[in-house]
Parts: structure tokens; sequence; C-alpha cells
């Protein structure tokens, strides 16, 4: 009996003096914090990729309410979680239109010619570097998935060495933007559906030369868009600002590179 | 002063196997004028030539069709008399297409070279020899193309006394160097002492390694100078490489970051110094230079003088052609030449040499991690510490690399060469070394 | 647009474009090679237990490796034969009567634990067949203990256990020794006519696969020579300043000394990579051996295997602390 009592005593008061001690340093110890940067973080979604800038969603939550950083810049937060978010601050929140990143770029290796066999590092900045590249379009996306490494939700999938993004994983936190060594990557918004696959600058005829779906420059979309494609040289490309609906467009494009997603 | 062996050898380095049993018997042969020349305005270390002539222009030979674009450029001149047909990109050794001048020989080979010859050049004043080298569009040869004369210029507060005459040719393949002093071992000394003049140097070295006893025995022969010599060096790659040859022939050593003028040194490959005498001398530009075309997937190896701008298609046809199937082709020699998509890619000022080769002669890198078995330690000239600095790289910690010394690198090679788990080792520094680059430059811009 | 064959196209990498020829798996296949030598020893001194054990280990290596690359979804890397060189070391730190089923626990936790966990071959900060024996001395010390008396072919004083295990049981009791070294004894420990480890009883073969490996090149003479010249000079201090010192030659031929410091702490991966830095390692893995041999009074009569593990932890240390500086470096 002596020893259970022992034990109990000894635990007991163990548990009894930490106890203690932990409340003292509660009160006494404790730092003073708005608890509005607490309330924002909870509100906020928690995946820390950095899209809005700053190293987490505890640090954006404390530069919104030191500092005056705008409400809109979680690039996950949908309109009604923003407008929660500046409710905290007695504000009214801009509206917000979701963006997801979109790779310009349709030439996989079943379409688009390789001008060497690149051996080397699998980074697609290092094969860019050595030789300039080994798909013979001198814009085309290398598909060693330095972008896909880089997403922080595995939203982006390399396959026949083509690189593309997956609309509905996407966070829009922009990422895979400068990683990209011949920056193919753009933030475009998640309700467009229609895209002009292709980035490169060269007329129709080098084009067609090394790429089955690249643009070729016959400029037949831009008629048939009601100004929502305008040329860039001998490059087509979408104007996100306008409206864009006609689905005819994929199969009218010769060069096939319209394409629909999402 | 009779043949010298070289009082110190760098440490580290490697011996491969050097095949240039292949063409070192080949005397060099000139190489008939190809129906196209494609003259690329890039062809040396600093900003691009910029074109004076365009389409339709008649030209002769060695007139100037570029000229320099600032002071770290150098003038580009027609290697022979024809017709301008295009001004437009074409794709170079290093990859993605640069402006360059395609020009259509006429087969007249009609001389006119704006440079006056000066036979009596020790009478001149050195600055203006040094600007007929730079007006005849001299640049380093040995690879590099720095403009030779922006190095005949060293400031006033870093005075040259030893001038060495790089005679190594360590990359295995490559004999296009040792034909030349086996060849033209007379006008290799004379320009040695032009080179020697206009620097205010006092002693001229040749450096050569000691796998070539026929070049050290007619360099000797044909030596006539004062307070000159053949400097023997130990066979080891990379023996060429200025600071380990300074250190082997001088024992000086050049700072992280300094230039060999800093310690009274300067080096001029066998080529630069036979184009210097040919600028001083005859009054011509350089528009030709020696290349070798070996590997075992070449009918029959040889080395040329062929004029820049040929197509590497033509050297190759000049060689029989191709034998089985090409796996790999190189511009340059195997330890730092540059690998090509094909052969529609025309040489330059800088080309020393074409190799094809087949499937079993082409390692390749695989992406095995780091066995930290040191060999590339061993291996490395300037004391690295290529398994670190790589893992460091794969790991994105560049500013680790930086500590680490990884800007001194000069990617010879060395270290991949010996790797066990054939990692890509200079692929890891040349990206580490352009992100620095890049942040130096960014940096600067703020 | 007609299918590309990238048969058509030529190769470009980065330079260099030569290579001397080295492998991962040409170095380990010398290993084995080098191993060959103590292994005919093994053979003989143990027999079928030798055999049973070495192919144990080795197939359970493999196996285990084959698995958990699958499991990681990572590329097969058995064709580097590092899992065979884990498998032969472990199965010579084995007792000859060690139960079957424990030497391929030992395996499995050599390979799966210590080096796949961590991302296989050259990212294990430890010796894997280390691990695998300490785990096995842990957990079935007993049995990793025990030396059976069936496999002896030799002297009749010793037949139940090792010439270490016998002086420190000695020393614990105040007895004297049992057995006075005698010039014969002295060669029988030399050759591995005594009980042991498999694969650490003979000095002579693994000198003679040491001198393999150092004419391949595949390692330096930084470890072996400070390893056991540190042994040997303590040893030699010992025999000045103790009374019950054993002789020098005692210390080096028996225990797992002589296997220790030419093939255990001589693992790349694991040990550090400058040459300095060698010597160090090697000096830290003698004094260690030594003083757990000498001067603690533990349950282990062997230290070789905890010291080249301690080792193995100061090597990033070691690494950094012994950084070269670059030809032409301004003075720090």
């Amino acid at each position: 009996m002596n020893q259970w009592m022992f034990s109990i005593l000894w635990i007991g008061g163990i548990g009894a003096v930490c106890g203690t001690a932990l409340a003292f340093a509660a009160r006494y110890l404790s730092v003073e914090e708005d608890p509005r940067i607490e309330q924002v973080t909870n509100e906020l979604p928690g995946a820390n990729c950095g899209g809005c800038g700053f190293a987490g969603c505890a640090d954006y939550a404390r530069a919104l309410v030191t500092t005056s950083a705008a409400t809109s810049l979680c690039p996950i937060c949908n309109s009604a979680v923003i407008a929660r978010i500046a409710a905290i601050f007695g504000r009214t929140a801009e509206a917000v239109e979701r963006k997801v990143a979109r790779i310009q770029c349709g030439g996989s290796d079943a379409e688009a010619l390789r001008r060497f066999a690149y051996n080397g590092i699998a980074d697609c900045a290092a094969a860019a570097a050595t030789g300039g590249g080994d798909k013979a379009c001198a814009y085309g996306c290398l598909g060693y998935g330095s972008c896909a490494r880089v997403c922080p939700v595995g939203a982006i999938a390399i396959s026949s060495g083509l690189a593309s993004v997956n609309p509905a994983t996407c966070i829009g936190c922009g990422k895979c933007v400068p990683v990209c060594p011949r920056g193919l990557i753009m933030l475009v918004p998640a309700a467009a559906r229609i895209h002009v696959l292709c980035s490169s600058k060269d007329k129709g005829p080098v084009v067609k030369k090394v790429c089955g779906v690249g643009c070729i420059g016959c400029t037949l979309c831009v008629k048939l868009s009601d100004g929502a494609i305008a040329m860039d040289g001998f490059l087509a490309k979408v104007d996100y600002s306008k409206p864009l609906t006609n689905d005819a467009l994929v199969d009218k494009c010769p060069g096939h590179c319209i394409q629909t997603i999402g | 002063m009779k043949p010298i062996r070289a009082p110190y050898c760098f440490s580290g380095g490697i011996h491969p196997v050097y095949s240039k049993d292949l063409t070192r018997s080949a005397p060099i042969q000139t190489l008939p004028c190809p129906p196209q020349l494609v003259i690329a305005l890039s062809q040396h270390l600093g900003a691009p030539a910029v074109a004076i002539v365009k389409a339709g222009d008649s030209v002769s030979g060695g007139q100037r069709l570029a000229d320099p674009a600032g002071v770290i450029s150098a003038p580009i001149h027609a290697p022979t008399s024809g017709k301008i047909l295009r001004i437009e990109p074409a794709p170079t050794p290093l990859g993605r297409p640069v402006p360059a001048i395609i020009l259509e020989p006429d087969g007249h080979d009609t001389w006119d070279s704006p440079l006056t010859p000066m036979p009596d050049w020790s009478r001149l004043d050195r600055k203006s020899l040094a600007g007929q080298v730079g007006a005849a569009g001299v640049v380093g040869m040995g690879g590099a193309g720095f403009p030779t004369q922006v190095k005949l210029s060293p400031p006033a507060d870093k005075p040259i006394d030893t001038l060495i005459i790089n005679g190594a040719e360590c990359e295995p393949y490559l004999t296009g160097d040792h034909r030349l002093m086996l060849e033209r071992a007379e006008a290799l000394w004379q320009g040695a002492a032009i080179i020697r003049y206009i620097l205010g140097a006092k002693t001229v070295h040749i450096a050569i390694e000691d796998n070539k006893p026929d070049a050290i025995q007619a360099l000797e022969s044909a030596r006539t100078l004062e307070d000159a010599a053949v400097c023997i060096l130990k066979t080891s790659y990379p023996q060429g490489s200025e600071k380990q040859q300074i250190y082997s022939v001088t024992g000086r050593v050049v700072r992280t970051g300094g230039l060999p003028m800093d310690v009274g040194c300067v080096v001029e490959n066998v080529g630069t110094t036979l184009a210097v005498w040919d600028a001083v001398v005859n009054g011509r530009p350089l528009v030709s230079r020696t290349i070798t075309v070996s590997g075992d997937a070449v009918a029959a190896p040889a080395n040329f003088l062929a004029l820049i701008g040929t197509p590497f298609a033509a050297l190759v046809d000049a060689c029989g052609g191709a034998r089985g199937r090409i796996a790999k082709i190189i511009s340059g020699g195997p330890m730092m030449g540059f690998a090509q998509a094909s052969l529609d890619v025309a040489m330059s000022k800088t080309s020393s040499g074409l190799l094809l080769l087949s499937a079993s002669r082409v390692p390749g890198f695989t992406s095995q991690p780091c066995i930290a078995c040191g060999r590339c330690l061993d291996a490395c000239p300037m004391g690295l510490m290529p398994a670190e600095l790589s893992q460091c790289i794969e790991a994105d910690d560049i500013d680790a690399a930086e500590h680490l010394f990884v800007m001194d690198c000069f990617e010879c090679g060395s270290c991949a060469f010996v790797c066990p788990a054939h990692r890509p080792l200079v692929q890891h520094m040349r990206r580490a070394k352009a992100i620095i680059l890049a942040r130096r430059r960014a940096a600067i811009k703020k | 647009m007609k299918p590309q064959s990238s048969a058509d196209l030529h190769i470009v990498s980065s330079s260099p474009h030569a290579h001397s020829g080295a492998s991962v798996s040409r170095i380990m296949a010398d290993v084995l090679i080098a191993l060959v030598p103590a292994f005919a020893a093994a053979c003989w001194f143990f027999g079928w237990d030798a055999i049973r054990l070495t192919a144990a280990c080795v197939t359970a290596c493999l196996a285990s490796e084959w698995l958990c690359r699958k499991a990681m979804r990572r590329d097969n890397t058995l064709s580097d034969l590092s899992a065979v060189v884990t498998g032969v070391l472990l199965a010579f730190n084995l007792p000859p009567a060690l139960p079957t089923w424990m030497a391929v626990a030992g395996s499995v936790v050599a390979i799966a634990i210590a080096k796949q966990t961590f991302g296989g071959l050259g990212y294990n900060p430890f010796n894997p067949a280390l691990i695998g024996r300490a785990f096995l001395l842990i957990s079935c010390t007993g049995p990793m203990t025990t030396w059976s008396a069936s496999a002896w072919r030799g002297a009749d004083a010793l037949t139940t256990a090792t010439p270490l295990g016998l002086v420190k049981e000695a020393l614990k009791a105040g007895q004297p020794l049992p057995f006075t070294l005698t010039q014969d004894m002295t060669w029988n420990f030399f050759i591995g006519n005594m009980n042991g480890c498999i694969g650490e009883v003979s000095a002579a073969a693994i000198l003679l696969g040491v001198a393999y490996l150092l004419f391949r090149r595949v390692i330096t003479w930084h470890v072996p020579v400070a390893y056991l010249g540190t042994a040997v000079l303590y040893a030699v201090i010992l025999r000045f300043t103790s009374a019950n010192a054993m002789p020098v030659s005692f210390h080096l031929f028996t225990g797992g000394l002589m296997l220790g410091a030419c093939f255990m702490a001589t693992d790349m991966v694991t040990t550090p990579i400058t040459r300095s830095g060698l010597l160090l390692f090697g000096v830290g893995c003698g004094l260690l051996t030594m003083v757990f041999r000498t001067v603690v009074n533990g349950a282990y009569p062997e230290g070789v295997s905890f010291a080249i593990l301690i080792m193995n932890a100061f090597t990033p240390l070691i690494n950094r602390a012994t950084k070269r500086q670059p030809f032409g470096a301004k003075s720090p």
C-alpha cells in the first residue's frame, strides 16, 4: 500500500508543480497578440503556398493586421472567404477572379520534333542551356518537369514530353511561372476555356516543319473570334478580358493549336 | 636556352586515352573552298561584331565584313572573294542561331586586305602593332576567343615579364597545334618574338607536353631567339589551361578571380601566335585556321587548314565521310567541346576540332547519387570539391556552392571524367555559375 | 507529323564527352573480389555455416533492396552490387552458429532501414552492414555472442569463446589469463584458427584483400593505416603502462579490428571525402575501439562496430573541418 501512495504522491506532485508552472507562464509570460491575427489565419486555407507573396498563411495574416496589405492577395480564396476576411477589418472586399496556370504549348513528342537526344540533368533550365534545348521548336516545352516539381499541389503532369496543368487542382499560386526557362506558363482566368496552345514566334512554314500543333499565323481565328484573339507578329494570342465562346474554333484552326481546357 | 623541363606540375588532373595517333602524323592539308561559307558575327568573347556589308554586295578576300562593337570585340573579314547572299540567323557550335553572313565564293579568291604588311615590326611602336593585331580580327584560337589585342595591351600597372606560348594541346584527339609546331616552327618563333616585343616581356617559353617529342625537336632546331626556350611539361590534362600552365612553367599562382597578368605572365595559343605573325608580317587578317577532324566514326581522320565559315559537313566529306552511325558530334575536344545537333553548323575562329564518335565511345550521364568516393577531389586541378558542390547545387543551395568556390571552376571536365556514378558534374557547375552571374547582374542593376 | 525515331538523333550533352570507364558496380565488384580470400578462410574454418550465412545475407539484402525500391517507386539499383557487398560484409560480421532467420532479419534492417529509408546508396549516413550487426547485437545478444564448439577446428583451450571474450571474462573476475600467448598461438590468430565472426578471424586473408583494393585504387591507405596504427600505438602504450596488457599482436589479430579497419571503415559513402578527413576518421575509430576494448567494462568485448558507427556520425563534421582551399585562393 505504501508503494502505491508513494507513487501517486510523487507523480501527482510533479503534475501539480508542472501545472502551476504552466499556469504561471500562461499568465505572466504570455505575448500580447492581436486576436484578429488568429481569426484571419483560421479563415485562410492554410496551404502555405506562398502565392500571396508572404511566407505562409500566418505571415500573411500578420501582415494584413499590422500593415495595409490587400485582402485579396490569396489566390486560393474565393470571394466569400475574402469577404469574411475583409469583414474582420470592417472593410468591403474587392471582387476576385480565380486564376489558374496554363502552359502555352501543345507540342508533345507525338506532335513536335526533337532536334537531338538530350543526355543530362532532368531539369528544364539545364536542358534549355545545353545546345539550345532539344525541342526543334525554339519556343516549345521541353518536358523535363521543373514546373511539376515546384507545384505545391501536384497540379502539373508531364505526359509524352509535354507539361500540362489540371485546372481543377491548380490553386493559381503562380510558383510555376518563373521556373519555366521558355516563359511558357501564364496565369489565366479559371473560367476561360478556349486557348491558343502555342508560343512560337516563328513564321508559319518554319513552325510546320517542327510541330504539328503550332500556330501558323493564318489569322483565321482573329476573324472568327469577334476581337477576342489578336495577332502578335506571327502568333495568335487570346485576350482574356474579352468573352470567347466559339468552340468551333478548335476544329477550324488549320494549325490545330486551339484547344479547350476545363 | 636548351629545352627545359617544367619545374612544377599542377596537382590533380587526369590521364585520358589520347587517341592522337589517328591524326598526329597527318600533315595539314588545305581544304578547298566550299560552295558556301557561313560566317557568324559572334566568333569571340564579348559583343558580337556589327555587319558593315549587306545582301547582294560583292566582297574581296580579306575585306572587312563586320566592325567590332565595343572594346571587348573583334572585326570579321571575308575568307575569300564572293557575293554576300544573305545576313540571317544561323546555328553555331554553341547552340541557338546567331546572325551570320552567308557568303558565296566566286572561285577567284581575289584578295584585298585593308592591312599593310609590317616586316620591319621591331622598329615600330608597340601600340600600333597591337592595333594591327586587333584590326586583323585575331582572337584566342585555343577555344576561348578572347580578342588578342586586349590581351596584348595590359594596363601599365601590370608589367609582363614572361610570355608563354601554349603548345600543350592537352585535349584528346586534337593534333592541329602539334602539326603547326612541326611544320611552322620558324614562323611560330617569329610570332612569339613579335608578341614578346608588343608586351615588353623578357622571356618567352613555348610550353609543350612531353607526348610530342618530334615537335619538341622541331621547335628546338628552329629556335634562334635569345631568352627563349622550349619548356617540356608533364603530360596531364588540363596542362593547357592558363593558370595551371603558368604554375607548371614558373611556379607562380594566379589568385582566385585574378588574371595571368597579375603575376606578370601572358599565355597565347600556338594558333593565335601564328595568326599574329600573319597579321603583322603579311598583313593578313584572320580568315582561316587549322582544325583536326577525328574520331572513330570518321572514315579518314585528318588535319585541315580551312576557311572560317566552312560547314562541318564539308569537313567530314573531305575526310571520306562518316563511318558507321554517328552517335555524337563534338566541336572542339572531348573534354571541353560542345556536342552538336547536326553537321549543319559552320566552323568559327575558335573551332579547334571536329569529332565524330560512335555509340561505344559515348559515355552517358546518369542521375545516380554521389557515393563520396573522392576521386573528383583528386582530379580537380583547381582543388575544388566537386562532390560536395554538385550535391549543394542539386539541392538548389547555390549560396553554399558559391562559398565552396564554384566560380573558380573552369569546366575542364576532369571531375566528371573520373566519377564512377557518371554524374553530370560540369552541367551542375555551369548551372550554378549561370545563376550566380545572373544574381550579380541583377544586383548591379539595382 | 511523321513519328520521330530517336535513333536518328545525335546525342547532345554537357561536356565532358569522355569518361574513365569507372563505375559503381566495378568498384563493388572489386570489393567482392577482395573479400574472396576472407570467404575462403571462413569456409575453411567454419564450413557450411559460412556458406549458409553468406548466402542468406546476400539473398535477403538483394530481396530487401528490390522490394524497397519497388515500394518507393524508384529505379531498381540491384545492378550496382552494393546490396551484395552489404550482405557479404554483414555475414562476415556474424558468429557461425547464428540462426539463419536472424541473419535475414539483420539484412532486412541493414538495407531497408539503414540504407533505403535515407534514399539508397549515397544518402545513408551509417554503414548499413554495421547497423544490421548492431541491431542483432542488441536484439539477439545471446546468439550473437555464442560461439559454437562444433565448428571449431583448433586449440583445445579456446572452444566456447573468442579470445577477446576470454580475456574480458578473466579480467572481470580478477583471474589470471586463461592462456599464455605463444608463437604458435599468434600464428593461429594471424591465419584465423580461432573462434569469432566468420569473416573477421583470418587477418591474413583480410590483408590479401586490402592489398588488392589498394592496388586497384578502390581505397586509399589513409583509413586502414590510421585505424590500425592508432590501435597498435594504443596497445604499445598499454604494454608499458598496464600490467594486464595483452600483446600488440593479440589486439591486432583477434576480434573484428582487421575486418573493420580494412573493409568496414573504408566504406566510401559513410566516411569523409578528404584525405586528411580520412586520417582523422581512422584515428578516431582506432581510439574508440581500443577504449571500448580495454577501458570500458561493459557487456561487449568488442568495440569495432560501435566505434565505426559513432565515427560515421562525425563524418559530416570532419568533412566540414577538412574542407580544402582551392588553387590560388586568397589566404583565409
